[in-house]
C-alpha cells in the first residue's frame, strides 16, 4: 500500500541517516565538545554535551528527513488545479508513540543532567554559599572579587594576600568564591569549565580541580556597565612547586598594603565615599 | 481649507501637545526640592523630571489623539459617539479609529518601522564586531546600541503578530464585527508608539548600559538614558496588558453562534495562550519598573545590597516577566504556522486537539522555568534540578506543535508559496532553537554556555527564526486580504532565500562562536575569534539587505504594480478569505453561523462541514 510505503521510506531514511551521523557525533564532535577536558568540571561538560548530542541525533534527523521527503513526494506539480488532500484529522497511534518517545527522551535528559550535576559538584557552576554537593578532602579557597572593571583574587590560607593574577595549582581542588563590590558581574574561566556570578553580598562557590597546566582566560560574562568588554585577564594554572613560590612573592610583595585592606571575609559591604578617598 | 482638515483631534494634534506635554512636566519635576535631591543640581541629572516630562508628555499625546474625549463628555452629560473616525479615508489612520481593521494596519506600518530601527541598531552592533578591538563606536554608544536594539525589538515584537494580525483578523475569524473594547484595542497602539519614541530619546540623555534585561544595580547607578528604558518598557508592559485583557474578552464573549472553542481556528488559540500570558506577565514587569524607579528618584533601596535590598530581587521579577515574554514571541509564530501550513497542504489540521493542548501546555509551563536564566548566579542552586525538569519538559507541548506541522503535511498537495517557504522555514529555525535550547537548560552544560553568544545565537533562533519569519508569512498571506492587492511572488521568494540563507549563515556560526568562549555585548573579543566574527558581520549585513528587498517588493507591489488579489488568492476555505479583499466595515451583513471543522479540505464543498458564512457586503 502507498500509504505504508511513504512511512516505511522515512523510517529508513531515518535508521541510515542516524547510523551515518551518530558515530560521527560521538567519535569526532563529541569528545572535542568546548570547553575541553582540561579540568574536571570540563570534562563533566564534555560528556553531558556528548550525551545531549547523542540524544538529540535522531530526533533532528527524523524531522529533517521528513520534512524532505514531504517537501518533495507530497508536492503538487505546478499549473496542476487545485486539489485538496485527504481529510486525515489525525492518527492516534502516531500521537501516542510521538509523545512517549519525547517524554521518555525528556525524562531521561532532566534525570541524567541532575545526576551529573550533583556527582561532579556543580561542574563549574556557581552553586551558591552552600552548595548541596561538596567533593571531599580539602580544598583551596581562592576568593574572586568582582568590581567596575577587574577581578582581583584572595587566597584566606595565605594569610589573605590580594592579588590582581589569577594562579591556581595544578591537581588540587579549588573552591572559588565569588563576590561582587558593585554590580551583578560573572566569573568565567572559560577553559576551566567555570562560570558564576558575581553579586554584591553574595558568596558564590563553585568548585573546579584541574588536570593540566597552562594559560586560561578569564571574562566577565554579565553586562556589568561601560569597560564590560575590557574585563578580561589571563590565569595560569602551574605545578605545586612554582605555585609556592608565586604565593611567597606574592604575600612578599602584598604585606606593605595589607594592613590597608579589610579583613577576609565572605563578602564585602563596598563604601564608596571611603573609596573615593 | 486644506490647513483646516489639520486642526482637530489627530496626530499631529497629538505630537504638538506631547512636545508641550513634555516641557511642562520637565518644568514641574525641577520644582521638587529635598536634602537628599540636592545631587541633582551638582550632576545635571534629575531623574524625578524626566520621568514626570514622559508620564505629562504621553498623556497630552493621549489627549491630542482623542483618548479623552470619550470619558469627558460622559461626564459632563452629554451624548459621546461610540465608534470614532471609522469611515474618513486615509485620515483615519493617523488618529484614534475604532475600527479593528484600521488598528491592525497602523500596527502593521508602526510596529514595522520600529522594527526596522531596531534592525539598523544590530547593522551597527555587527560593524563595531567585524574586529577584535574597538574601532567604531565608543563604551557606551557601543552598549546603548546593544540595549536599543534588544529592548526595542522585545518591546516591539511582543505585538509584532497579536498587534496587526490579531487586531485584523480574529474578530473576522470568530465572526465578530469589533473587538470587545475597541477603544482600548486603539489605546494599546498608540501607547505603543509613544514608547516606541521615549525609548528613541534615550541616545539624547547618554543612553543606557544595561541591555534590555536591565539588572540591579547597574540599572539604578546608570545615567538618565535608563529612565527612557523604564518608561519604555512600562508603557510598553501596560500596552500588553490591556491588548491581551482586550483579546481574552473578544474571544470568550465576541464568538459568533456555532463558533464552539473546538472550532476556533488554531491562530485564535495561539493569540488566546498569548493573551493570558500577556495579562499575567506583562503587570509584574510594570510593577518591577515601578521599583526601580523608585531606586532611581525617591532614594529607596529595593535592589541595594548595603540598604537591606538585593539584587536577585530585580533578576527574579525580571525573569518571572520575561520567561512568558519569550512564550509571548513564540506562541504567535506557532499560531501563524499551523494556520498556513493547512491552506497550502490543502488538508486539514493534523491533531488539532494535540495543537491545543501544546499551546495551553506551552502558556502553563512558561511561568515555571524562570530561574533557568539563573542557573550559575548562585541563588537557591538546590533548586536547579527541578527548574533543568520543568525546561526540559516545555519540550514536550512543542513538540506537540511540530508533529501536528508535519501531520499535516503528509500526503497533503504542498505547494511552496512564499507564505508556506515561510512556514517551512519556521520549523527548520525552530528546530535548531530548540534543539540549542537543550544545551541551555542542561546545566553543565549551561555553566559554558550561559551569557554567551550562544544563548545570543539561541534565542535569535527561537525569535527572528521563528517569530520574524512567521510575520513574514503572515504578511505575505494576508496582506492581499488587507489591502487587496498582490505583493509580487518573485521578488518574495527573492526575499525568502536571502533571508533564510543569510540568518542561518549569521546565527549556525554564533552558536558556535559562543561555544568557543565569546560572552555576550562585550565590545572585544579574543583574537582567534576574528575570522568567524567577520564571517557574520557580512552575513548580517547581507540580512539587512534582504529586508530591503522586502520594503522595495512591499512599497512597488501595494503603491505601484496594484495587482488586485481578489477575495480568496491562495484558494483557502477560512472564513476571512470568503469575505472581499479588504474585508469591509463592520466586516459581515449578518452574522455568519459556523458549523464543523475549521479546516475542511477533502470533503466536499457543500456539505455540513463547510463553514456557513452569510454573503458578506460588496466592496464599496
Amino acid at each position: 500500500m502507498n500509504l505504508r510505503g511513504h512511512a516505511g521510506r522515512i523510517a529508513a531514511l531515518t535508521v541510515i541517516g542516524t547510523a551515518i551521523v551518530l558515530p560521527l557525533v560521538i567519535f569526532v564532535l563529541g569528545p572535542n565538545m568546548p570547553p575541553g577536558k582540561r579540568t574536571n568540571a570540563g570534562s563533566s561538560q564534555v560528556h553531558d554535551n556528548t550525551v545531549l548530542l547523542v540524544v538529540m541525533t535522531p530526533f533532528t534527523v527524523f524531522i529533517l528527513v521528513y520534512i524532505l521527503y514531504a517537501v518533495f513526494t507530497f508536492r503538487a506539480r505546478s499549473g496542476e488545479e487545485l486539489r485538496d488532500g485527504p481529510a486525515i484529522h489525525g492518527h492516534v497511534p502516531s500521537q501516542i508513540a510521538w509523545l512517549a518517545t519525547t517524554t521518555i527522551a525528556v525524562l531521561f535528559l532532566a534525570i541524567f543532567g541532575s545526576a551529573e550535576l550533583l556527582a561532579s559538584n556543580g561542574s563549574g557552576g556557581g552553586s551558591g554559599p552552600s552548595p548541596l554537593t561538596k567533593p571531599g578532602g580539602s580544598a583551596l579557597p581562592v576568593q574572586v572579587i568582582a568590581q567596575q572593571w577587574e577581578f582581583t583574587y584572595r587566597y584566606p590560607t595565605y594569610g589573605g594576600v590580594e592579588t590582581a593574577q589569577l594562579v591556581l595549582p595544578v591537581g588540587r581542588q579549588i573552591a572559588f568564591h565569588v563576590t561582587s563590590l558593585d554590580a551583578i558581574h560573572s566569573f568565567w574561566a572559560y577553559e576551566l569549565g567555570v562560570k558564576a556570578d558575581a553579586n554584591p553580598g553574595v558568596d558564590n562557590v563553585a568548585f573546579v580541580k584541574p588536570k593540566k597546566t597552562g594559560t586560561f582566560q578569564v571574562r566577565c560574562a554579565e553586562l556589568c556597565g561601560l569597560w564590560h568588554g575590557y574585563m578580561f585577564d589571563t590565569g595560569r594554572v602551574v605545578d605545586g612547586a612554582q605555585f609556592a613560590t608565586w604565593i611567597a612573592q606574592q604575600r612578599q610583595a602584598f604585606t606593605p598594603v595589607q594592613k590597608y585592606l579589610p579583613k577576609y571575609a565572605s563578602s564585602y559591604s563596598p563604601d564608596p565615599e571611603a573609596r573615593a578617598g | 481649507m486644506k490647513l483646516r482638515k489639520l486642526i482637530g483631534f489627530n496626530l499631529l494634534t497629538a505630537v504638538i501637545l506631547g512636545v508641550v506635554g513634555f516641557y511642562v512636566g520637565w518644568w514641574l519635576g525641577h520644582l521638587f526640592k529635598a536634602e537628599s535631591l540636592d545631587y541633582f543640581e551638582d550632576t545635571g541629572q534629575n531623574d524625578i523630571a524626566l520621568f514626570i516630562a514622559y508620564l505629562v508628555g504621553v498623556i497630552g499625546f493621549l489627549v491630542g489623539l482623542g483618548f479623552a474625549n470619550y470619558p469627558v463628555q460622559r461626564l459632563l452629560g452629554k451624548p459621546a459617539s461610540l465608534r470614532e473616525k471609522e469611515d474618513q479615508g486615509a485620515a483615519r489612520y493617523f488618529g484614534l479609529c475604532t475600527d479593528h481593521k484600521v488598528v491592525g494596519m497602523q500596527y502593521l506600518i508602526g510596529i514595522g518601522a520600529f522594527i526596522f530601527i531596531g534592525g539598523l541598531n544590530a547593522m551597527l552592533i555587527r560593524f563595531e564586531l567585524i574586529t577584535p578591538n574597538q574601532h567604531a563606536w565608543n563604551g557606551n554608544n557601543y552598549l546603548t546600541l546593544v540595549g536599543l536594539h534588544g529592548t526595542m525589538m522585545m518591546g516591539m515584537m511582543s505585538s509584532g503578530i497579536i498587534g496587526p494580525f490579531a487586531n485584523y483578523l480574529l474578530p473576522v475569524m470568530i465572526g465578530a464585527r469589533r473587538m470587545a473594547f475597541p477603544r482600548v484595542e486603539a489605546l494599546t497602539f498608540w501607547l505603543l508608539m509613544a514608547a516606541g519614541v521615549i525609548l528613541m530619546t534615550a541616545i539624547g540623555f547618554g543612553g543606557f548600559p544595561t541591555g534590555w534585561t536591565g539588572y540591579a544595580p547597574l540599572n539604578v547607578q546608570a545615567n538618565m538614558g535608563m529612565d527612557a528604558y523604564i518608561a519604555f518598557f512600562a508603557l510598553v508592559g501596560l500596552s500588553m496588558t490591556l491588548l491581551g485583557l482586550n483579546m481574552i474578552a473578544t474571544v470568550i464573549t465576541m464568538r459568533a453562534p456555532g463558533m464552539t472553542w473546538g472550532r476556533l481556528p488554531i491562530f485564535v488559540w495561539g493569540m488566546f495562550t498569548t493573551s493570558i500570558l500577556m495579562l499575567l506577565a506583562a503587570p509584574v514587569l510594570i510593577s518591577v519598573l515601578l521599583m526601580v524607579a523608585m531606586d532611581r528618584t525617591a532614594q529607596t533601596g529595593f535592589f541595594n545590597d548595603a540598604a537591606g535590598g538585593s539584587p536577585y530581587l530585580y533578576e527574579n521579577l525580571f525573569w518571572i516577566f520575561g520567561h512568558p515574554e519569550v512564550y509571548v514571541l513564540a506562541l504567535p509564530g506557532m499560531g501563524i504556522l499551523l494556520e498556513i501550513i493547512p491552506v497550502f497542504s490543502r488538508k486539514p489540521l493534523w491533531g488539532y486537539k494535540l495543537a491545543v493542548s501544546g499551546m495551553l501546555g506551552i502558556m502553563l509551563l512558561s511561568f515555571l522555568v524562570w530561574q533557568h536564566h539563573l542557573f550559575v548566579s548562585g541563588i537557591n542552586a538546590d533548586l536547579r534540578p527541578f527548574y533543568m525538569l520543568s525546561t526540559e519538559l516545555i519540550s514536550l507541548p512543542t513538540g506537540f506543535i511540530f508533529v501536528a506541522a508535519l501531520g499535516t503535511l503528509w500526503l497533503g498537495r504542498i505547494r511552496l508559496a512564499v507564505p508556506m517557504l515561510f512556514s517551512l522555514a519556521w520549523l527548520f529555525n525552530f528546530l535548531i532553537g530548540g534543539l540549542s535550547g537543550v544545551f541551555l537548560s542542561d546545566v553543565p552544560s549551561d555553566v559554558t554556555t550561559h551569557g554567551s553568544f550562544f544563548s545570543m545565537a539561541h534565542f535569535h533562533y527561537t525569535i527572528m527564526g521563528g517569530l520574524l519569519f512567521a510575520f513574514f508569512a503572515a504578511i505575505y498571506f494576508w496582506v492581499p486580504k488587507m489591502t487587496g492587492y498582490r505583493l509580487n511572488e518573485r521578488w518574495g521568494k527573492v526575499h525568502f532565500w536571502t533571508m533564510f540563507l543569510a540568518f542561518n549563515s549569521t546565527f549556525g556560526p554564533l552558536l558556535v562562536i559562543g561555544f568557543l568562549g565569546m560572552p555576550r555585548r562585550a565590545v572585544t573579543y579574543a583574537g582567534y575569534l576574528q575570522g568567524a566574527n567577520t564571517w557574520v558581520s557580512v552575513s548580517a549585513f547581507v540580512l539587512g539587505a534582504s529586508m530591503l528587498i522586502f520594503l522595495a517588493n512591499f512599497v512597488y507591489s501595494l503603491a505601484f504594480a496594484r495587482v488586485p488579489a481578489g477575495a480568496n488568492p491562495w484558494g483557502s476555505k477560512s472564513i476571512e478569505w470568503q469575505l472581499p479583499s479588504p474585508i469591509p466595515l463592520h466586516n459581515f451583513d449578518r452574522i455568519p453561523t459556523f458549523a464543523g471543522d475549521p479546516y475542511p479540505y477533502g470533503v466536499d464543498a457543500g456539505t455540513s462541514q463547510r463553514p456557513m458564512v452569510a454573503p458578506a457586503r460588496p466592496t464599496p
